[in-house]
């Protein structure tokens, strides 16, 4: 178990990269703090298994260091580094039993063999193939392939840490359920480090402690689930976290005064004068339909998702959803919106500008 | 649901069964005639049972030749199956030198058989020779005209040379197929080369490594060409393979009788290993070895 500091680092596939654009890991300094459970969520190609691939050192970073405790193992070998790592897809080592494929990363480090036995006996029963473990790997199902290979990441007590790749993308989602619990709990029971990477917003919010946000090369936001809720850094977290994602409305801002195509809203803080691309992001559990008050909007339709509904509608050209409770009517003649004021985000060129509490 | 039944459908299987006739049936059972009969020449023909048969499995001759035949499929095969698959490991796995390294591979398998013959025949003799003159340079006795030994290296080394690209190019195949994923895992569990290649490679390369040895197998027991062209079976009878001997008694000395009940066995010997290797092979299959 280590804490992970990341100094500097970027990564370019290209072997000049010339301009911003050629890195695929835009220039990062972190801290993965020890023990703890986080979630790298992004969509697919924003650099998370790069960023994955350089901390297990698969990859070698094209600058920076990295820091296991203090000690720089930018350049060291995986092995060296002494960490897990589960891949998106099975790999199991076909001609060999489940219990020597459990047993193969203990026995490769020569570990006793009385303590193997026992120590695969526990795996197998927290993965729940204990029946299955003189069975040959080969002719199992792919969920039983990436137990197998879950149980070979989880083997080992002593690594720095647990690196896990999209690891339950080929799994049944009730399975992936039971054992993403698995995984919490075993993180309270050993407290490793443990990065998981997803591009599934409800896997990253329901395993992490701390949610890193990627885009486009970049970490844009780390913070707890309800940070990442509430006061997204940037634009695209907004889009990415949350269902339906938050809207973003471009806007006039000045002092405690937002200013939609002419119509005007009151924010809850203020602002001294923006340059740039301004925008408001506000939640669709944030806004209400009404009658007589607020901004007119055009109501395209209505989608009930059974918890709640969905009202797909339409300000002054940009599409912006609402979230409605589940028995609250929906009228004709309500065609205007409202929003809640404290949680009304100002976006300068995509970043969130903190204004001033009035 | 009832089935239609409608004789007319025979008639769509007439011309395959005449081609077969033609080309299979016919000869083989020409083959069986002469087997089981004894002539005096004149075209006039009396029955012989299976005394042919009974001559043939008491022939030394056959019996060394298919003592020979054995051992030569079998050292081609202990060559060419490591050889091929230590080439296929050592390649470039991408890029220029991947496409040029397959390409210069695939050049021997192109060659006609006669050809890779003459260009042996030529290459180890002693007077002409680059190989020969070379050996015998450097003060290395090597005649393949004269010493059996070296005639069955030159017939081993001929065959290396024409076949091995055959077994690395199908172990190639095996490897690129291997997801990047397997080697990452292997080095985060701390593998050693020797473990990824037990428990990886090998594994993932099973498949195609069954058809390259049934392949090489195959062509191997019925070779005639090369080590006719390079040898013509000698010195003495030291490289003539069931194949030569077969047409040397059947075209040679126009024993027909004898000669037909040679390829009939030659034939059974083929299918019999054939069987074998293809049961190991399902065997292991089933098992998930």
């Amino acid at each position: 178990m280590a804490k992970i500091t990341l100094d500097n680092l970027a990564h370019s596939y290209y072997p000049n990269p010339k301009s911003e654009d050629d890195f695929a890991l835009k220039e990062l300094n972190h801290d993965w703090a020890d023990g703890e459970a986080y979630a790298l969520l992004g969509s697919s190609g924003c650099g998370k298994s790069t960023l994955l691939n350089i901390i297990s050192g698969l990859l070698q970073p094209s600058q920076g260091r990295i820091l296991f405790d203090g000690h720089d193992v930018t350049h060291a070998t995986t092995s060296d580094r002494n960490i897990a790592q589960v891949f998106q897809f099975p790999v199991v080592y076909d001609t060999m039993t489940v219990r020597d494929n459990l047993a193969f990363p203990l026995k490769n480090r020569g570990a006793d063999p009385k303590y193997i036995a026992e120590r695969v006996q526990q795996i197998g029963q927290m993965i729940g193939m204990e029946a299955e473990l003189d069975n040959r790997a080969r002719g199992l199902t792919a969920d039983a392939k990436q137990k197998i290979s879950l149980g070979r990441g989880m083997v080992r007590e002593d690594v720095n840490a647990l690196l896990f790749d999209e690891p339950l993308t080929v799994i049944d989602p009730h399975m992936k359920w039971e054992l993403r619990t698995q995984l919490k709990s075993l993180h309270h029971q050993f407290g490793h480090t443990m990065i998981y990477v997803t591009h599934d917003q409800t896997e990253a919010l329901t395993f992490a402690d701390k949610v890193v946000v990627m885009y486009d090369g970049r970490v844009v936001q780390i913070g707890t689930p309800q940070e990442l809720f509430e006061r997204p850094e940037h634009t695209f977290v907004g889009y990415f976290i949350g269902s339906p994602g938050m809207n973003v409305i471009p806007a006039k801002v000045s002092g405690k005064m937002a200013n939609v195509h002419g119509a005007s809203l009151t924010l809850d803080r203020g602002y001294t004068a923006l340059d740039g691309k301004v925008e408001i992001g506000v939640r669709p559990e944030f806004v209400s339909l009404t009658k007589g008050e607020g901004l007119p909007v055009n109501v395209r339709r209505v989608e009930d998702v059974g918890r709640h509904k969905i009202v797909r509608a339409d300000l002054f050209g940009n599409e912006i959803n609402i979230v409605a409770g589940e028995d609250q009517s929906i009228s004709p003649d309500m065609n205007r919106v409202v929003f809640d004021p404290k949680h009304v985000n100002v976006y300068v060129n995509d970043w969130l500008k903190v204004g001033e509490a009035a | 649901m009832e089935k239609t039944v409608n004789q007319k459908a025979w008639f769509l299987v007439l011309p395959v069964l005449l081609l077969v006739a033609f080309s299979a049936v016919i000869p083989l059972m020409t083959v069986v005639n002469y087997s089981v009969q004894d002539t005096f020449g004149n075209n006039q023909f009396f029955w012989a049972g299976l005394e042919w048969f009974e001559d043939m499995l008491h022939s030394d001759r056959m019996w060394d030749a298919l003592a020979r035949q054995l051992m030569f499929s079998a050292i081609i095969l202990m060559i060419q199956i490591p050889l091929g698959i230590f080439v296929a490991l050592n390649m470039p796995k991408s890029g220029f030198w991947s496409s040029f390294c397959l390409v210069m591979m695939s050049l021997p398998l192109l060659i006609p058989w006669n050809v890779v013959g003459t260009i042996w025949q030529i290459f180890g003799r002693v007077d002409i020779g680059l190989l020969g003159y070379t050996l015998d340079a450097l003060g290395i006795s090597y005649n393949y005209t004269q010493n059996s030994f070296a005639a069955w290296a030159t017939v081993i080394v001929m065959d290396v040379w024409h076949w091995t690209s055959l077994v690395a190019l199908l172990a190639f195949a095996g490897l690129k197929s291997i997801p990047d994923a397997y080697y990452q895992a292997a080095k985060i569990d701390q593998a050693s080369r020797w473990a990824i290649f037990r428990y990886i490679e090998l594994p993932k390369m099973m498949g195609v490594l069954m058809i390259a040895i049934l392949l090489r197998f195959m062509d191997s027991f019925m070779i005639y060409t090369e080590p006719f062209v390079v040898t013509g079976g000698g010195p003495g009878n030291s490289t003539t393979l069931l194949s030569i001997d077969l047409v040397k008694m059947a075209l040679g000395q126009f024993d027909l009788g004898p000669a037909a009940a040679f390829s009939i066995m030659y034939y059974l010997v083929i299918l019999l290993i054939s069987w074998v290797f293809y049961t190991v092979m399902t065997n292991l299959d089933k098992k998930g070895g």
